[in-house]
């Protein structure tokens, strides 16, 4: 065998290899002719809502407008991505959990004004939601309410509220409970405290916490987004699973906004806009109910009032003081999270 | 691999210590590697072959594998030329700051992928130091394809050059210093004698690099953006999948990374054999 041939031809197709990799990372999309582009940066378990809503807008739009509408869907806990779009993700529309992690890229990347909430309807939360129970068929363990959860030997499932919009949900329900049942936050702070012992597993995500809930078959109750769990009752684990909805619980607003910046860069705006709006039409609210959303449309909730319990919801900005008060007292370094769960 | 540490000689064990200690070794590989890899497959293929194929013929799943081929087929000749270029350097050579070249090869093995793509993240990110300027400049480097190959770039750095520098100290400078001597200039030299005697030394590395760089998750996920069809590696879509439930579609990927490793195994024992071989024979 010649080494030199072989040598020198093995050179010649990783070159090659490489030129043309060059030329196919080369071309990446934006607005061009009449197709444009949205990057949709969402929280994670709304990956079903737009799969359906997407479709639907794109033929809206090529209705209205004759343009064809792709979208870029990225997925991930909700402060994580957050902290993405701030280090440079170019979202035109940011989906999020809630509107504190909004909040932060208007304050730390200026790319969208501070009153970005009052922009659209219902604080620009096209749908709420709420924290409810998910426990094992027969519910072996007796879960009705936030009190038993404390029992002994009960597991309790949550995401880590550092990185989880939904996990911040559920820490502020279970405080509402326990400052409900025992009158102070101080009662509220030792019902949490005691709470927290109780989970065995801290994921970064509300869907890695269902996985290991459902999958995983770890714990005894999940506490999850009410979409989250009876996505789960009713197409995962048909039978496998029931809902418990506790006594009280909190009303979560998961907030839309365009991103000015990146869709100005992107010349986006305009379509950007009419996305998020369009998230409040009739067709787009049935879309957001059927994937177990609650409608802001009163009369589309009124058509799926059957599938949403009626139950007595706290609010962040009546009981906690809004999102930037509850994040830095509960959430941020030093906050009373770390304290609870580092003093085990 | 014969690593003496006690000082028994080779072959004075009982027989029975060999049998438990074979033993061990198979019962150890058949649960950490065989099954693993057996599960991968069989869920993959647990709603038949059907299935399996529209999980891999989906447009994000195919651009996913697209995508990783691109990265392997970018870096890997990078850090192919980088490997050659410092084992010659390190091997042919003395000069000062050789040992610090040598301790800074080394780095990416040495610290956390994540880290790794938080670096580049804190370099390049829109908050981070070259942010603004590239911003103003239209160039996208963090989740985008380029920064993906960055951080692979950085992870599959020290591959190459791993394998070819206690190769080239073996094999010392005598070959070359002969062809120098006899009129060779030092391409002619490197084409005609380096070459030939390193190529299987560095077709492993390459394989190993090109493995490595496929399969690269933790750095990958820090700088990609998870964009789906665009910004997503195979390693990463695999987990996109499995979090939405689509349990056959994450094994099928993940099984399509398995086949890709095993041809690698498989390359690469021939390699080894080869190479074997060959240095075998100049002894």
């Amino acid at each position: 065998m010649n080494a030199g041939i072989l040598n020198r031809r093995l050179f010649l197709s990783m070159a090659a290899a490489s030129a043309l990799a060059v030329s196919l990372a080369g071309c990446s999309g934006g607005k061009s002719g009449n197709s444009v582009e949205i990057t949709n940066v969402s929280y994670d378990p709304t990956r079903e809502l737009y799969q359906a809503v997407n479709p639907a807008f794109a033929a809206y739009w090529k209705k209205k407008t004759g343009q064809d509408v792709t979208f870029r869907m990225s997925h991930g806990g909700s402060g994580k991505q957050s902290r993405a779009i701030i280090d440079g993700l170019e979202a035109d529309v940011a989906t999020l959990a809630l509107a504190y992690d909004i909040d932060v890229i208007s304050s730390k990347a200026k790319l969208l004004p501070a009153d970005w909430q009052k922009a659209l309807p219902d604080n620009s939360s096209p749908y709420t939601s709420t924290i409810v129970f998910l426990v094992r068929k027969g519910n072996p363990k007796g879960i009705r309410d936030w009190n038993d959860l404390v029992k002994p030997g009960v597991q309790v499932i949550t995401p880590n509220p550092k990185t989880s919009g939904g996990a911040r949900w559920n820490f502020l329900a279970a405080w509402a409970y326990g400052r409900k049942a025992g009158g102070s936050d101080a009662a509220a702070e030792a019902y949490v405290k005691r709470l927290f012992t109780q989970v065995p597993v801290l994921d970064s995500g509300a869907r890695g916490a269902t996985t290991t809930f459902v999958e995983r078959g770890i714990g005894d109750v999940l506490l999850a987004w009410e979409n989250e769990a009876l996505l789960a009752e009713k197409k995962l684990g048909a039978g496998k699973f029931e809902i418990v909805v506790p006594s009280i619980s909190i009303l979560a607003e998961p907030p839309v906004a365009v991103v000015a910046a990146n869709a100005k860069k992107h010349g986006t705006e305009a379509v950007s806009k009419a996305y998020l709006e369009y998230l409040y039409t009739p067709e787009a609210q049935v879309a957001i109910a059927r994937n177990f959303y609650r409608p802001s449309d009163p009369k589309i909730a009124e058509q799926f009032a059957s599938q949403f319990p009626k139950l007595n919801l706290t609010t962040i900005d009546k009981d906690f003081g809004g999102w930037t008060k509850a994040q830095k007292t509960y959430f941020d370094d030093g906050g009373v999270f770390d304290r609870i769960y580092t003093k085990k | 691999m014969t690593r003496k540490t006690r000082k028994v000689t080779p072959g004075t064990e009982s027989r029975t210590a060999q049998v438990l200690l074979i033993t061990l070794a198979l019962a150890f590989l058949a649960f950490f590697l065989m099954l693993p890899l057996i599960a991968v497959f069989s869920e993959a293929l647990k709603q038949g072959i059907g299935p399996f194929l529209d999980a891999v013929a989906n447009p994000d799943a195919f651009s996913a594998i697209r995508l990783t081929l691109i990265i392997a087929a970018i870096s890997v000749p990078l850090n192919m030329v980088f490997g050659l270029a410092a084992s010659w350097a390190i091997t042919k050579f003395s000069f000062p700051g050789k040992n610090l070249l040598l301790t800074l090869i080394d780095l990416p093995f040495s610290v956390s992928p994540v880290v790794s793509g938080l670096i580049f993240v804190l370099l390049f990110g829109a908050q981070g130091l070259l942010g603004p300027w590239l911003s103003a400049h239209g160039v996208k480097i963090i989740f985008a394809v380029p920064g993906i190959i960055l951080a692979t770039v950085f992870i599959t750095f020290p591959f190459v050059a791993r394998e070819l520098i206690p190769l080239m100290m073996e094999q010392g400078k005598e070959d070359e210093e002969a062809a120098v001597s006899l009129g060779a200039n030092g391409w002619q030299t490197f084409w005609h004698v380096t070459l030939p005697n390193i190529r299987w030394g560095l077709l492993y590395g390459v394989l190993l690099c090109n493995a490595r760089a496929m399969g690269e998750f933790g750095a990958v996920s820090v700088v990609s953006g998870h964009i789906r069809g665009e910004t997503n590696t195979m390693p990463l879509h695999v987990e996109i999948l499995y979090n939405e439930y689509d349990f056959v579609g994450a094994f099928a990927v993940a099984s399509l990374l398995a086949a890709l490793a095993l041809v690698t195994l498989v390359l690469k024992t021939v390699l080894e054999w080869r190479f074997d071989l060959h240095s075998g024979a100049r002894h």
